[in-house]
């Protein structure tokens, strides 16, 4: 398989979207919101229990790509028991790093596992896929409504 | 372009076809783009891109509204356009050929001037299951403004629209039947010189979107007895940003303006203003010139080759592509008797989005989503598909290219 391919499609992230964690509802939730990517058709709905700023347990349902999916899971095995500030400070560096942001390079480590999603980089139409779980945590944790759309 | 082809094409006429299209010839990481995404939009002929070229190198120049030589050119091209399309569509007039952006426009044009005055409350709109966005979503849009009901006629698992529900759905009540001419997500071909005829019999006008047709079927507005017909030029080997509306004369010139502006109108004071007759009423503003010059020059490509060798090829490759998808254990979305060159299909349980992208790093173009037809996808229980959609300039090689690709997806996805 070609590089950039395989890259993407890696092992790690064809294994969170066959068995994907924290699948499911959460219930009850403190804080919950859909995401939507209108080009593919991706669906997320996101449910979070957070307690004096910590993320105690988070959930999360949907339909979408491997990527999309992949990425949701592997937003919730990161977020897990993390404060606010910290999900925060996570999804700018993980957006910089998809975007190819000059200042990401050095973020890899600081990443983890959400490295594996390094890959999308080279898929600029991919991206969405891969941040649509994070917009739908800022969406939940600003606790808006309306579904949000990553166009 | 003087040439005119058989009822078949050689494998000659067929190569030297495929040279009139200079893209066919770009590559796509190192490797030969195989371009089947001509539902979404078709490429550009040779003889397309030079009118463009010759229109701006030798007389680009505003319409209607100059004494100059330039203008008198441009204005007689434009013009000879409007001409040309409306022979082509077999209408009556020329003056029933109203320039747009393109088939979104054309319908929300009808919603908007037609539909808006006339509606009331608990008056219907009929649609069927199959529509695109462009012909839902400015129906949705007239009835919260007059409180209009739309209402939906179902399609069968093959993907064609049921025809008794059809009618079932059709009453009094009905003003407007909306009708996709053939689907973009499924290739289906309605039958809509029945359907108009139904809808005549209880009152309606029709309005058809004929985005998809154009490009595979020869039209006769009048033989079809359709109000409103509307197509997109880029989906016709022309430019994109310019399309059409045909109406039929007597409502075009009930109907007030859609916009205003320049060129629409006879004289403006700050008192009364006095609109233009048909067509210039509806063309508010400097119309898409260059656009229009090159959709004339696309459909006379199409005369050219004329559209039983188009139908016979790309016939030969949706039956070819189908049977590769039947081989390969795809599932087709859409299998209507009648359909053109359009293949859905889902590849096992693996989003269409995946499919989409493996395809590409191959150098497959090929569109994955919901293909503006949301609902659509709802009713097969598909979040989104894989479409390739054919043209004349299509070969066999290239849809063995695609389906050499579907085990690599497959590889990914163990
Ligand atoms: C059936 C159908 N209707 C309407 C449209 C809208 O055409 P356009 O985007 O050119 O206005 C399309 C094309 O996307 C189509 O396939």
């Amino acid at each position: 398989m070609n590089d950039e391919l395989a890259e993407l499609y890696q092992e790690l992230i064809m294994e969170h979207n066959r068995h994907p964690r924290h699948y499911g509802v959460l219930a009850p939730c403190t804080h919950q919101a859909a995401g939507f990517n209108p080009l593919c058709g991706d669906q997320i709905k996101l449910r979070l229990q957070i307690e004096n700023d910590l993320i105690m347990a988070l959930m999360f349902e949907g339909k979408g790509c491997a990527i999309s999916i992949a990425s949701a899971s592997l937003l919730t095995e990161a977020l897990e028991g993390k404060s606010l500030a910290e999900a925060h400070e996570l999804f700018t560096l993980f957006h910089e790093t998809l975007t190819g942001q000059p200042e990401s390079s050095h973020h890899s480590a600081r990443l983890g596992k959400l490295a594996a999603l390094i890959g999308v980089q080279a898929f600029p139409s991919r991206v969405k896929c891969a941040t649509l779980a994070w917009h739908t945590l800022e969406a939940a944790l600003a606790n808006k409504d309306t579904p949000v759309s990553t166009e | 372009m003087d040439k005119h082809f058989g009822k078949v094409f050689s494998p000659s006429d067929l190569r030297e076809i495929r040279n009139d299209f200079p893209i066919l010839k770009v590559k796509i990481k190192h490797r030969p783009l195989v371009y089947l995404d001509n539902a979404a939009t078709s490429q550009k002929p040779q003889c397309v891109i030079d009118a463009l070229d010759r229109y701006y190198s030798h007389y680009n120049s505003n319409v209607h509204r100059g004494l100059h030589e330039l203008s008198e050119l441009a204005t007689t091209a434009y013009e000879q356009s409007r001409q040309r399309v409306a022979h082509f569509l077999k209408a009556k007039e020329s003056c029933q050929i109203i320039f747009v952006k393109g088939t979104t426009e054309a319908i929300n044009l009808v919603a908007q001037s037609y539909g808006r005055p006339l509606l009331k409350k608990d008056d219907e709109i009929l649609i069927t299951a199959l529509e695109h966005h462009s012909n839902i979503v400015p129906w949705q849009v007239l009835c919260e403004q007059t409180g209009a009901k739309l209402r939906v006629a179902p399609i069968n698992l093959q993907g064609e629209v049921i025809q008794e529900e059809y009618e079932a759905c059709l009453s009094e009540k009905t003003k407007i039947v909306a009708l996709a001419h053939i689907s973009n997500a499924l290739g289906t071909i309605l039958p809509i010189k029945a359907m108009i005829a139904k809808a005549r019999a209880v009152g309606a006008i029709t309005l058809i979107d004929g985005a998809q047709a154009i490009p595979h079927l020869r039209v006769d507005v009048q033989d079809l007895d359709c109000d409103f017909y509307a197509f997109s030029a880029h989906k016709v080997y022309g430019p994109t940003g310019i399309g059409v509306l045909y109406g039929k004369k007597e409502l075009l010139e009930a109907m007030p303006p859609y916009q205003g502006g320049g060129e629409m109108i006879q004289s403006v004071s700050f008192e009364k203003t006095v609109y233009q007759n048909l067509p210039h009423k509806f063309e508010a503003g400097t119309p898409h010139i260059e656009g229009a010059i090159g959709l004339h020059v696309a459909l006379d490509y199409l005369h050219s080759l004329g559209y039983e060798g188009i139908a016979h090829q790309e016939h030969e490759l949706l039956l070819y592509a189908t049977e590769l998808a039947h081989k390969h254990h795809l599932r087709i979305i859409g299998e209507a008797k009648e359909k053109t060159s359009i293949l859905s299909f889902m590849v096992d349980n693996i989003h269409a989005h995946d499919v989409g992208t493996i395809l590409n790093h191959y150098g497959i173009a090929v569109r994955v989503g919901h293909h503006c037809a949301m609902p659509l996808m709802e009713f097969f229980k598909v979040p989104s598909t894989v479409r390739a959609s054919f043209a004349f300039y299509n070969t066999q090689d290239e849809i063995d290219a695609l389906f050499e690709v579907i085990p690599k997806v497959r590889e990914v996805f163990q």
